[in-house]
C-alpha cells in the first residue's frame, strides 16, 4: 500500500514539473506585476473568475510569496484547482500535432501498465523462505509417522533391522583356486569325474537331464498321482485285511463265514443258470470241499473245544447249544449231498445224534421226566404239543403264555430259546401236577439227589416267568385295566417258590407304574378303589406302601397348586377389567408387599451388623483350671470366685467406625500385612481394575505353561545380538524409496544465492 | 481274550541323543498348580533383588588422557575402536576389547572441540580452538612416517563442534555459522545462520540425512536444512541447550540436553511442546546420547554422573556413578546397545554395561530363557509396592542425594505458590501451564 501511494506521488509530482514547464511562455506576464498593490491583485482575480465562466478549465498557478534565485521543483502545488491532474489533460495541447504520436503511445502504454510493488524487506524474505522450506520438511518427515507408530507399539523389535545376507562365493569361484591334493581328495574327484557328476554350475548328471527332458512336468505329475493312488489303495487294503485277521470275536469269524458261503452259494446258482458245464465242476468242488472237511473229523466232539465244552455244557446254556449247533453241522456235513430217501438218513442221523450228545446234556432231562430218554425227542419236535395241552386244560396261564410266545415267535430271531423255553415250561407243568396229585409222595429224595439240577430248573422256571411278564406287561399297556386283575389273579400260584420271590420287586414297580397311568387317566374317581384294590391284594409288600404315599402326597399338591393357580388368575383378571387407577396402585403395593413378605431386609441387616460388631468386640480369656484346688470332674463346675479371680477381662477396644451409622456396617479389619504387597492405585495403561487383576492372574511360567506358550508369553520386547552394529533406519529398510537425489548435488544445484549470503556474511564478519 | 495294554508311542519318552533333556510329561491340570499369583509373585521378588544383587555395570576405565576428555566418537564399522579428543588437543584411539589406547595424536594446540568419524570409517575429523578442520586417516601412519593429517583447513572463526553426514562427503561444522563443506573443498559450500550467537552444537539427522540441528548459546535450537540451504525454524528455551541428539528409529524426534538439569525430546515438527520433559538431574546435562534401538537415551551431566532414559518415561530408569568421576562431558551409546561410554573431567573414559545385571558373553537357552522369564515377571508386577520399591533403589552419592533434596522442596514450594495463587486470585486470570509448555519461551518461524 505505501509503495503504492509512494508511486502515486511520485507520478503527480513529475507531472506537476512539466505543468510548470509548460505554461512558462504565455503566462509569464501575470506573474511579473506580482507585486503590485491590492488593487491590482483583486483586479487578477476578477479576470479568473470571468475567465473561468467561460467554462474552459483554466489551471490557477502557483503562488509565490516570496522572491528566490531557484525555484524549487518541490514547492510546486496545485493548490486552489481543487482538483487532480490527469494526463489526458496535459496531451490535450499535444493533440493536434502528428510528430508527437509515438510520444502519446508511449504514455499511453505507460499509463495502461501497473506499477512494480516494492520488493520486501530482507527479514520477510527470509522468514517466507524458512516457513516454506519447514512445510516441505514435515511433509517429508510425515511418511515415517506409521512406521514409527508401528514400531512404538510392536510386540517384539529385533535389531539390526536390516538382515544380514551371508555372502556364498558360487562354487566355479571357490573350485577354480582350489585343488585336489590329499588322496581322498583325489577319490573323490575321480568317482564323481567318472559318474559324470557335473561339479560345477547345473547341478544335474547327464542321466538326469535326459530324464527330465523326456517326461514333462505335467505328464509326470499325472503319473506320480497314479502311482500315490494306487500305493495309497493298497496300503488301504492291507491294513483292512490285517485288522480283519486280527478280530478275535468267533461270531463275526463266523458269520464272515457264513457270509462267504452264501456269496459262493448264489454265485453257483448263477454259474448254473448260465454256464452249466462250469457249474458241474463247481460242484465237484464243493462236494470235495465237503468231504475233505468230514474227513478233518473237524465237527467230531472229539476235539479240544468239543471236550471242553462238554464239561461246560453241565452248568452253562450257551455252551449246550453250541455243542447242539456242533452236532447240527456234523449232521449236515455227514449228510450226502442227495435229495432222495430223507426221512430214513435223517432217522440214522438221530440215533447218531443221540449216540453223540454226552452225558451231561441228556442228565438232566433224564432226571426231570424220569428214565425215559426218548422224552426229549419228543420235547424238541413240538409234536407233543396239542396233547399236553390236553393233559392240563386246568392250567390256564401256561397256554396263554404259550400263545403269546408263538404269536410272538415269528418276530424273535432267536426262536430256538422259545423251544427251550416251552420244553421247561412243559416239565414244570408236569412236575406241578405230580406234586398236586400226590401231594403227600416224597419228592423230597429226588430233589436232594440234584439238587444242582434243581437250581438249574429254577433258574430257567424264573426266567420263562420273566419271559411271560414282559409279554403281558405289554399287552397290559396295550389294553387297559381289564388286564390287571388277570396279573394279580396269577401273582398268588408260584408264590412258594424262592426264585419268583426274587423277581417280585421288579414286578411290583412295574405294577405301580400302571398304576400310575390309570391314576391320570382316570383321575380320583378310579383311585380309591385301586388303592383299596392294591391293599388287598399285597398286604405283605411292606417296603413299597411307604413310596406309593409319597407319590400320593405329590400328586395331591400338584392338585393344590393347580386350583390356587387358577384362582389367582381370576382375580388379576377382574381388577383389569373395571377398577380404578388408585385402587391399582394399592393393589400393586400389596402385592409387592406380599411379594417380598418372607424377608425382611432390615431386620437382617440390623442383626447382621450385630453380628459383625459381636466378632470385633476383644474376648474375655478365660483361665479357669477345673479341678485345680477343688474338686473336678464331669458335672462339676469350678466355683463362681474362682471363675472371677482367673477371668481376664479384655480391655474395650476403640470405638467402632459405623458406632453412630445405624445403617452402615464398616469393616476394620483389613489386613495390613497384605495390604503392604497390594498395588492401591490403578496403574496408568490400565483403564479398569479388573482389566489389571486380569493380567496379574494370568500365570506366565512354565509351571502353567505348555513349552510353546511359555516361549510365547516371555518373549523380550527387544532383541539385540551381541557384537552387531545396529544402523539406524533407512528408508530402504522399510519399503521407502529413498530419494535418489543426494543432498550434496541439490546444494550445488543452487549454490548462486548461498555463496552471495555467505560473502556478505564474512563482509560483516571482517567489519566486526 | 483281548488283553488291553497301556502302549505308549517311544517318540514321546526317548530322547535323540543323549545330551538331550529327558522329556518329562507334565499335566498342566490349573488344580494340580495351585496358588499362581501368589508363587509368580515371589518369584519376581526374588528376580527382582537378583536383578539388585548383580548390578554391577561399570566395566572400565580407560585412562591415558592428560586432561579432561571433551569428546567421543564412535567408529562406524567396527565396535571396538573409540575416538576420544582431550582438552589439550591430544587425541588418542582406544581398542575396548583390549581395553588400551593404540594411538595418540597431538592434533590441536586447546581444546579438541569436537571429532567426528566419515560414514565408512577410513577417516576422521576434528576441530579444535586453533581454528582449524583436521581429517585424519583411521590407521596410524606406517614405519618412519610422520603423523600428519590428511588435510587441514584454517578457518576464520573458532569452531566448536563438527558432525560428519552420514551417506555422503559432507560435513557440517559449528561456530559463528553453521557450515557445510565438501570434503574436496576448503571453503565451506554453504552457510547458514540465524542471529549472531556461537552455536556450540551441530547434529545430522541420521535418518532424513539433509537435516541438521544445531544449538546456540542465545537459548535456542535452530533446525536446518541441507538441501534448501536454509534454517527452518527455532525454538528458544528458558536455558541453554548443551547439545542434542536424533533419534536413529524416529526421523523427526530429537532430544535436547538443557542447562536447567532436564533434557527435552521434541517432535520437530511440533515444537512449541516437547514429548516429553525427562528431569532427574541435579546439574546442567552436557551430553546426551540415543541407543541403537531408539529406545532409550543416555546423559552426562555436570552432577558427576550418567543416566538412562526411557524415550516415554520423565524420569531415568538408570544412574551411574562412581566415586572419582568428576564432572562427565561426553557420553555415548555403543553401536550395539549393550554399553556405554562416558568421558570426564578427570582424565577417563569410562566403559558401563547398558543393562546394569546383564550377565555378559554367551547365554545358553535355558539361562536365556530363565533370563525373559524374570524380565517378564518383573515387568508385570511393576506396580506391586515391594518389587517397585526394590527396583527403584539405587545408591547416589551424597552430594546427588541432598540435591536432590533440595529441589524437591523448591520445587514443592514452588508448586504450592502457584497453587495458592490460583486460589486467591479470580478463576480463569492466572492461567495454569503445564510442566511441558512452562520451559519453552517461544518458537520462531
Amino acid at each position: 500500500m505505501t509503495a503504492n501511494r509512494l508511486t502515486e506521488s511520485l507520478l503527480a509530482l513529475s507531472q506537476q514539473e512539466e505543468l510548470v514547464d509548460l505554461p512558462k511562455d504565455y503566462l509569464l506576464s501575470e506573474s511579473e506585476d506580482e507585486g503590485d498593490g491590492d488593487g491590482e491583485r483583486k483586479h487578477q482575480k476578477l479576470l479568473e473568475a470571468i475567465s473561468s465562466l467561460d467554462g474552459k478549465n483554466r489551471r490557477k498557478l502557483a503562488e509565490r510569496s516570496e522572491a528566490s534565485l531557484k525555484v524549487s521543483e518541490f514547492n510546486v502545488s496545485s493548490e486552489g484547482s481543487g482538483e487532480k491532474l490527469v494526463l489526458a489533460d496535459l496531451l490535450e495541447p499535444v493533440k493536434t500535432s502528428s510528430s508527437l504520436a509515438t510520444v502519446k503511445k508511449q504514455l499511453n502504454r505507460v499509463k495502461s501498465k501497473k506499477t512494480v510493488e516494492l520488493p520486501l524487506n530482507k527479514e520477510e524474505i527470509e522468514r517466507i523462505h524458512r516457513e516454506v522450506a519447514f512445510n516441505k520438511t514435515s511433509q517429508v518427515l510425515s511418511k515415517w509417522d506409521p512406521i514409527v507408530l508401528k514400531n512404538r507399539q510392536a510386540e517384539q523389535l529385533v535389531f539390526p533391522l536390516e538382515k544380514e545376507e551371508p555372502i556364498i562365493a558360487p562354487i566355479e569361484h571357490v573350485l577354480s583356486s582350489w585343488k585336489a591334493r590329499t588322496p581322498l581328495e583325489q577319490e573323490i574327484f575321480n568317482l564323481l569325474r567318472k559318474n559324470k557328476q557335473p561339479v560345477t554350475d547345473p547341478l544335474l548328471t547327464p542321466v538326469e537331464k535326459a530324464s527330465l527332458q523326456a517326461m514333462s512336468l505335467e505328464e509326470a505329475k499325472v503319473r506320480r498321482a497314479e502311482l500315490q493312488r494306487a500305493r495309497a489303495l493298497q496300503s488301504y487294503y492291507e491294513a483292512k485285511a490285517r485288522r480283519e485277521k486280527k478280530i478275535k470275536s468267533k461270531k463275526y469269524h463266523k458269520v464272515v463265514k457264513k457270509g462267504k458261503a452264501k456269496k459262493a452259494l448264489k454265485e453257483f446258482e448263477q454259474l448254473r443258470k448260465v454256464n452249466p458245464a462250469a457249474a458241474l465242476e463247481e460242484l465237484e468242488k464243493i462236494e470235495k470241499a465237503r468231504m475233505m472237511e468230514r474227513m478233518s473229523l473237524k465237527h467230531q466232539n472229539s476235539g479240544k473245544w468239543a471236550k471242553s465244552k462238554a464239561i461246560m455244557a453241565k452248568y452253562d446254556l450257551e455252551a449246550r447249544q453250541a455243542m447242539q449247533e456242533q452236532l447240527a453241522k456234523n449232521k449236515e456235513l455227514t449228510q450226502k449231498l442227495k435229495v432222495a430217501s430223507e426221512s430214513e438218513e435223517e432217522e440214522g442221523g438221530a440215533e447218531v445224534e443221540e449216540l453223540l450228545v454226552p452225558d451231561a446234556v441228556n442228565e438232566v432231562q433224564m432226571n426231570v421226566d424220569g428214565p425215559n430218554p426218548w422224552m426229549l425227542r419228543s420235547c424238541t419236535s413240538d409234536t407233543k404239543e396239542a396233547a399236553t395241552e390236553e393233559e392240563d386244560p386246568e392250567q390256564l396261564p401256561e397256554p396263554v403264555a404259550h400263545e403269546v410266545s408263538e404269536s410272538e415267535g415269528e418276530e424273535r430271531p432267536v426262536a430256538e430259546e422259545d423251544i427251550l423255553l416251552r420244553e421247561f415250561e412243559e416239565r414244570r407243568s408236569l412236575r406241578q401236577r405230580s406234586e398236586l396229585n400226590q401231594d403227600a409222595e416224597p419228592a423230597d429224595s429226588q430233589e436232594t439227589k440234584d439238587s444242582s439240577s434243581q437250581e438249574v430248573l429254577s433258574e430257567l422256571r424264573a426266567l420263562s416267568q420273566k419271559l411271560k411278564e414282559d409279554h403281558q406287561s405289554r399287552k397290559q399297556k396295550a389294553s387297559s385295566e381289564a388286564t390287571v386283575p388277570q396279573v394279580q389273579r396269577e401273582e398268588p400260584a408260584p408264590e412258594e417258590e424262592e426264585p419268583l420271590l426274587l423277581q417280585r420287586p421288579e414286578r411290583v414297580q412295574m405294577l405301580e407304574e400302571l398304576e400310575k397311568e390309570e391314576c391320570f387317566q382316570n383321575k380320583e374317581l378310579s383311585r380309591p378303589v385301586l388303592e383299596g384294590h392294591w391293599s388287598e391284594k399285597t398286604p405283605n409288600n411292606h417296603p413299597d406302601a411307604p413310596k406309593e404315599k409319597k407319590k400320593k402326597e405329590q400328586m395331591i399338591d400338584l392338585q393344590n397348586l393347580l386350583t390356587t393357580q387358577s384362582l389367582s388368575v381370576k382375580s388379576l383378571a377382574v381388577p383389569t377389567i373395571e377398577m380404578l387407577e388408585d385402587e391399582v396402585e394399592r393393589n400393586q403395593r400389596q402385592m409387592i408387599k406380599e411379594a417380598f413378605a418372607g424377608d425382611d431386609v432390615i431386620r437382617d441387616f440390623l442383626k447382621e451388623k450385630r453380628e459383625a460388631v459381636e466378632a470385633s468386640k476383644p474376648k474375655d480369656v478365660d483361665l479357669t483350671l477345673p479341678g485345680w484346688g477343688e474338686w473336678g470332674g464331669v458335672g462339676l463346675k469350678p466355683s463362681a470366685k474362682k471363675r472371677r479371680r482367673f477371668l481376664i477381662k479384655a480391655p474395650e477396644g476403640p470405638p467402632r467406625k459405623d458406632k453412630n451409622l445405624p445403617n452402615v456396617i464398616i469393616n476394620e479389619k483389613r489386613n495390613i500385612h497384605a495390604a503392604a504387597h497390594q498395588v492401591r492405585v490403578l496403574p496408568y495403561p490400565f483403564t479398569h481394575h479388573r482389566q489389571f487383576e486380569r493380567t496379574i492372574q494370568t500365570p506366565i511360567g512354565s509351571t502353567w505353561n505348555t513349552q510353546r506358550a511359555f516361549q510365547k508369553l516371555t518373549t523380550p520386547k527387544v532383541i539385540t545380538k551381541p557384537g552387531h552394529i545396529i544402523k539406524p533406519i533407512k528408508a530402504e529398510d522399510v519399503g521407502y524409496r529413498s530419494s535418489s537425489r543426494s543432498d550434496l548435488s541439490v546444494i550445488q544445484r543452487n549454490p548462486k544465492r548461498v555463496t552471495t549470503r555467505h560473502k556478505k556474511q564474512l563482509k560483516k564478519n571482517s567489519v566486526d | 481274550m483281548k488283553v488291553k495294554m497301556l502302549s505308549r508311542n517311544p517318540d514321546n519318552y526317548v530322547r535323540e541323543t543323549k545330551f538331550d533333556l529327558q522329556r518329562v510329561p507334565r499335566n498342566y491340570d490349573p488344580a494340580l498348580h495351585p496358588f499362581e499369583v501368589p508363587r509368580e509373585y515371589v518369584r519376581a521378588l526374588n528376580a527382582t533383588k537378583l536383578e539388585r544383587v548383580f548390578a554391577k555395570p561399570f566395566l572400565a576405565s580407560l585412562d591415558g588422557h592428560r586432561d579432561g576428555v571433551n569428546c567421543l566418537a564412535k567408529h562406524p564399522k567396527n565396535l571396538a575402536t573409540v575416538l576420544s579428543g582431550a582438552c589439550d588437543g591430544e587425541v588418542r584411539i582406544w581398542n575396548l576389547t583390549q581395553r588400551k589406547c593404540i594411538r595418540t595424536i597431538q592434533a590441536h594446540e586447546g581444546f579438541v572441540r569436537g571429532i567426528c568419524t566419515r560414514f565408512c570409517g577410513t577417516s576422521f575429523f576434528t576441530v579444535g580452538d586453533d581454528k582449524t578442520v583436521k581429517q585424519w586417516k583411521m590407521d596410524g601412519p606406517g614405519y618412519g612416517e610422520e603423523e600428519e593429517p590428511l588435510h587441514t583447513i584454517l578457518g576464520k572463526t573458532v569452531y566448536t563442534g563438527i558432525d560428519h553426514h552420514w551417506k555422503e562427503a559432507v560435513f557440517a561444522t559449528c561456530g559463528q555459522q553453521v557450515d557445510i563443506w565438501d570434503e574436496q573443498r576448503t571453503n565451506p559450500i554453504c552457510s547458514m545462520t540465524w542471529g549472531f550467537d556461537s552455536i556450540s552444537s551441530v547434529k545430522f539427522n541420521p535418518i532424513e540425512t539433509f537435516l541438521l540441528g544445531s544449538c546456540a548459546s542465545d537459548r535456542n535450537i535452530v533446525l536446518y536444512d541441507m538441501r534448501q540451504a536454509t534454517p527452518l525454524k527455532k525454538v528458544i528455551l528458558n536455558m541453554r541447550t548443551n547439545t542434542i541428539c536424533w533419534n536413529p528409529m524416529e526421523a523427526f524426534i530429537f532430544t535436547a540436553a538443557n542447562e536447567d538439569y532436564n533434557l527435552y525430546t521434541f517432535d520437530m515438527r511440533a515444537l512449541d511442546t516437547p514429548v516429553m520433559v525427562h528431569m532427574d538431574h541435579v546439574s546442567a546435562v552436557l551430553d546426551v546420547d540415543y541407543s541403537p534401538t531408539g529406545k532409550e537415551f543416555v546423559s552426562a551431566s555436570f552432577d558427576k554422573s550418567v543416566r538412562i532414559f526411557p524415550v516415554d518415561k520423565s524420569r531415568s530408569r538408570e544412574v551411574y556413578h562412581t566415586k572419582r568421576m568428576q564432572h562427565v562431558i561426553c557420553v555415548k551409546w555403543t553401536s550395539d546397545s549393550k554399553y556405554i561410554m562416558c568421558g570426564s573431567d578427570e582424565m577417563n573414559i569410562r566403559l558401563w554395561k547398558a543393562n546394569a545385571s546383564e550377565k555378559l558373553g554367551v547365554l545358553t537357552s535355558r539361562e536365556k530363557a530363565a533370563k525373559d522369564y524374570n524380565q517378564k515377571l518383573k515387568e508385570k508386577f511393576q506396580h506391586h509396592p515391594h518389587i517397585k520399591r526394590i527396583a527403584r533403589h539405587r545408591h547416589l552419592p551424597k552430594s546427588i542425594y541432598s540435591q536432590i533434596q533440595e529441589q524437591r522442596i523448591m520445587k514443592e514450594a514452588r508448586r504450592r505458590k502457584e497453587v495458592n495463587r490460583i486460589k486467591h486470585s479470580k478463576p480463569g486470570s492466572v492461567p495454569v501451564v503445564s510442566e511441558k509448555k512452562k520451559h519453552i519461551v517461544a518458537v520462531v518461524k
